[in-house]
C-alpha cells in the first residue's frame, strides 16, 4: 500500500543535506540576492500496482529575502511536478456519411504526460501572463509546438485546447492555487500531486520564485518514478521479451482450454 | 473487486471481466463457436482499448477452440491436408493483417475500421443465418426435410486449376480457393480478433462443398493455429496482448462452454441458428450505433508512449 500517511520518502529538508537530490537546470538571475533551495529526500520513488495516485509533499527555503516585502507577501512561489515527456497526437472526429470518423490531427512535440502544479496563489496574479507564457509555467501557457505541417495553423488554437481539456479532464494534468504554503517566515511546504496513471521515468520537480511579479530564481530536482510489482513485471516483459510473452500467452491459452476440457470429461 | 490490467493501463471489475467471459464461453459452448466475435466487442462496449481488445480476443480464442480441435483430432474428423493448406493461407493473410493493424492504428483509424468490419461481417452473417434458419424452421413445421448441401452440384470454385485431392474429405479441389479463404480469415482474426469459424464453415460448407463432417475440426485445426500465431505476432510488433485480462476471460470462458455445451444439445439445429443469427445481428446494431451517435468528445489524445 502506498498512501499518504506512509509516504517515508518526503522529509523535512531544513538544511538540504540531501546529496542524491543532484540539481539540474538552476536559473538564478545574478542582480538578485534571493535564493531558493527546494530539496526531497529521496531520487526514487516505487509504485506498487494498487498505487491509487498520491501527494508528494516538498519543503523548500527562501534564503536572502527581504524581511520587509515576505512581510507584504510579496513573494510567491510555484511548485509543479513534470512528467516525462512523450510526442502525443490529437485527433478530432467529424461526421462523413453519417458516421464519425477521426478526419484531423495535430502532434505536439515532447510534452509532458503528467503535470501537476501548485503555487501560493492563482499563478495569473502571481507574474504578468506573458511571462508565465516565456517560462511556459501551466498548463494554460504549457509549449505545446505542433510537429510537421499544420497548415496555416488555423485550427492550432483549437487542437491546443482540446489537448489541454482532455489532459486535465482525466486528472494528469492538474493545478492547485493553495497548494504552496509558507510554515515559517522563509520555509514554504508544496503539496504537488502524482496521478493514478503516473507514467514510469524522470520527472522533475521545478519551483519558481516570484518577488512582486518578477521572476527571481528557480531550482529543479530529478525524481525518478519505477513502478513495482507484478504487473509493471508484465509489462516490462510485454516490452523487453515480446517474442517470448507471446508464447507464454499462447501456452496459457493451450494449457487453460485442455485443462478444462480434461477436468470436464471426468465428472 | 478490481483488478489492473497491464497492458490495457486500466483497472476493471473482474467480477464484471469473469461474468463476459462465462456468458461468451456459455454461449460458445452452446452454438458451437469461438466467441471471439462477441468477447472483441463486449471488450469495446467495457472501454478497453479496441487494439487490446482484438489480439486479446485472439488470445482467447486459442483456448476456447483448443478443446475442440483436439477432440476432432481424436475422432479422425480433421482433414490435417486440407487443414495445411487453409492455415498457409491463414498465416500469410494473419501476418498482413497485423501489417495493416500496425498501419492503421498508426494513422488513427483501427477503431473506426474494427468496427465497420464488425457492422458489415456480423450485420450481413447474422443476416443471412436468420434468413435460412426461419426458413429451415417453416419448413420443418410442414414436416419437409432440409437438406443443407445439394451434392454433385459444382460451381465455378471447381474449375480452377492446381488442382489437389484431399482423401479425407473425398475431394478433388484446387488449392487456390482453399488458401484464399484461409489468407481472408487470417486477416479477419488478427485485425478483428476473431477466430473466424463463423464465417469459414459455411464458405467451407456451401462454397467449396466440403464433406459437413469434416468441416468443423478441419476449421477449428486452422483457427488454433492461425489464431496463437497472431497472438505472437501481436503481441511483438504491436505490445498489445493482454495477459491479464486474457486469463481472466479464458478461465471463465472454459467453465462457461461447459454448461452452454448441455444446454445446446437440447435446443434443435435450426433454432440454435436462429437464436445465434438473433445475438450476432444485436452485437453488429450495437456497434453500428456506436458509430452513428455524436461521440461524447470528438477530440482525442493519443501518447506517442503507448499509443491507444
Amino acid at each position: 500500500m502506498f498512501d499518504l500517511a506512509r509516504i517515508g520518502f518526503v522529509s523535512l529538508v531544513l538544511a538540504l543535506a540531501a546529496p542524491a537530490a543532484a540539481q539540474l537546470q538552476d536559473e538564478d538571475a545574478s542582480d538578485f540576492t534571493e535564493k531558493l533551495e527546494i530539496g526531497i529526500s529521496t531520487d526514487e520513488i516505487s509504485i506498487t500496482s494498487d498505487f491509487r495516485g498520491a501527494d508528494l509533499t516538498i519543503f523548500g527555503a527562501i534564503d536572502g529575502f527581504d524581511g520587509n516585502l515576505l512581510a507584504q507577501g510579496k513573494y510567491n512561489i510555484i511548485v509543479t511536478l513534470e512528467g516525462p515527456k512523450e510526442n502525443a497526437t490529437v485527433r478530432k472526429k467529424q461526421r462523413v456519411f453519417g458516421i464519425w470518423v477521426n478526419t484531423s490531427s495535430m502532434t505536439f512535440e515532447l510534452v509532458p504526460e503528467s503535470y501537476s502544479l501548485s503555487s501560493t496563489r492563482d499563478i495569473e496574479t502571481i507574474a504578468p501572463p506573458g511571462e508565465m507564457g516565456n517560462m511556459g509555467i501551466g498548463v494554460d501557457h504549457m509549449r505545446l509546438v505542433p510537429l510537421g505541417f499544420v497548415g496555416d495553423g488555423s485550427n492550432l488554437g483549437e487542437f491546443r485546447n482540446a489537448f489541454r481539456q482532455i489532459r486535465e479532464t482525466s486528472g494528469v494534468y492538474q493545478r492547485d492555487p493553495g497548494g504552496v504554503q509558507f510554515i515559517s517566515s522563509s520555509l514554504f511546504k508544496a503539496s504537488v500531486r502524482l496521478p493514478a496513471n503516473v507514467p514510469n521515468g524522470v520527472h522533475i520537480v521545478r519551483a519558481y520564485l516570484f518577488r512582486d511579479g518578477v521572476f527571481v530564481a528557480a531550482k529543479a530536482l530529478p525524481l525518478r518514478v519505477v513502478k513495482t510489482g507484478l504487473e509493471q513485471a508484465i509489462t516490462r516483459a510485454a516490452h523487453d521479451q515480446p517474442v517470448i510473452y507471446g508464447l507464454v500467452a499462447v501456452l496459457l491459452a493451450v494449457i487453460t482450454g485442455w485443462g478444462a476440457s480434461l477436468l470436464f470429461r471426468k465428472e | 473487486m478490481t483488478v489492473y490490467l497491464p497492458i490495457a493501463e486500466l483497472s476493471v471489475n473482474i467480477l464484471i471481466i469473469l461474468g463476459m467471459g462465462a456468458a461468451v464461453g456459455f454461449l460458445s459452448g452452446m452454438f458451437g463457436v469461438g466467441g471471439g466475435f462477441l468477447i472483441t466487442p463486449l471488450l469495446i462496449f467495457y472501454n478497453i482499448p479496441p487494439v487490446v481488445a482484438v489480439a486479446t480476443g485472439a488470445n482467447q480464442v486459442v483456448a476456447s477452440s483448443i478443446s475442440g480441435a483436439i477432440t476432432h483430432f481424436r475422432r479422425g474428423t480433421i482433414d490435417i491436408k486440407l487443414g495445411t493448406v487453409l492455415l498457409c493461407g491463414g498465416l500469410v493473410g494473419a501476418t498482413l493483417g497485423v501489417w495493416l493493424f500496425s498501419l492503421l492504428r498508426r494513422v488513427g483509424q483501427l477503431d473506426l475500421v474494427i468496427s465497420l468490419l464488425y457492422v458489415v461481417l456480423l450485420g450481413s452473417v447474422g443476416g443471412l443465418m436468420l434468413w435460412e434458419s426461419i426458413g429451415a424452421m417453416r419448413k420443418a413445421a410442414k414436416n419437409q426435410s432440409t437438406p443443407l448441401r445439394r451434392p454433385g452440384q459444382h460451381n465455378w470454385i471447381h474449375g480452377l486449376p492446381l488442382k489437389m485431392r484431399f482423401k479425407k474429405s473425398k475431394i478433388y479441389l484446387s488449392v487456390i480457393p482453399v488458401a484464399t479463404l484461409g489468407f481472408c480469415i487470417g486477416i479477419l482474426t488478427s485485425v478483428m480478433g476473431v477466430g473466424g469459424g463463423f464465417i469459414m464453415v459455411p464458405a467451407m460448407i456451401y462454397l467449396l462443398r466440403i464433406p459437413t463432417s469434416v468441416v468443423v475440426g478441419t476449421s477449428l485445426f486452422q483457427i488454433v493455429f492461425v489464431s496463437a500465431y497472431t497472438v505472437i505476432v501481436q503481441a511483438s510488433t504491436n505490445y498489445t496482448v493482454d495477459i491479464v485480462l486474457a486469463f481472466v476471460l479464458m478461465i471463465a470462458g472454459v467453465i462457461g462452454a461447459q454448461y452452454g455445451v448441455r444446454v445446446g444439445q437440447r435446443l434443435r439445429g435450426e433454432q440454435l441458428r436462429a437464436l445465434l443469427a438473433l445475438l450476432v445481428l444485436a452485437v453488429g446494431i450495437r456497434l453500428a450505433i456506436e458509430l452513428i451517435i455524436p461521440p461524447k468528445d470528438i477530440y482525442s489524445v493519443v501518447s506517442a508512449g503507448f499509443g491507444f
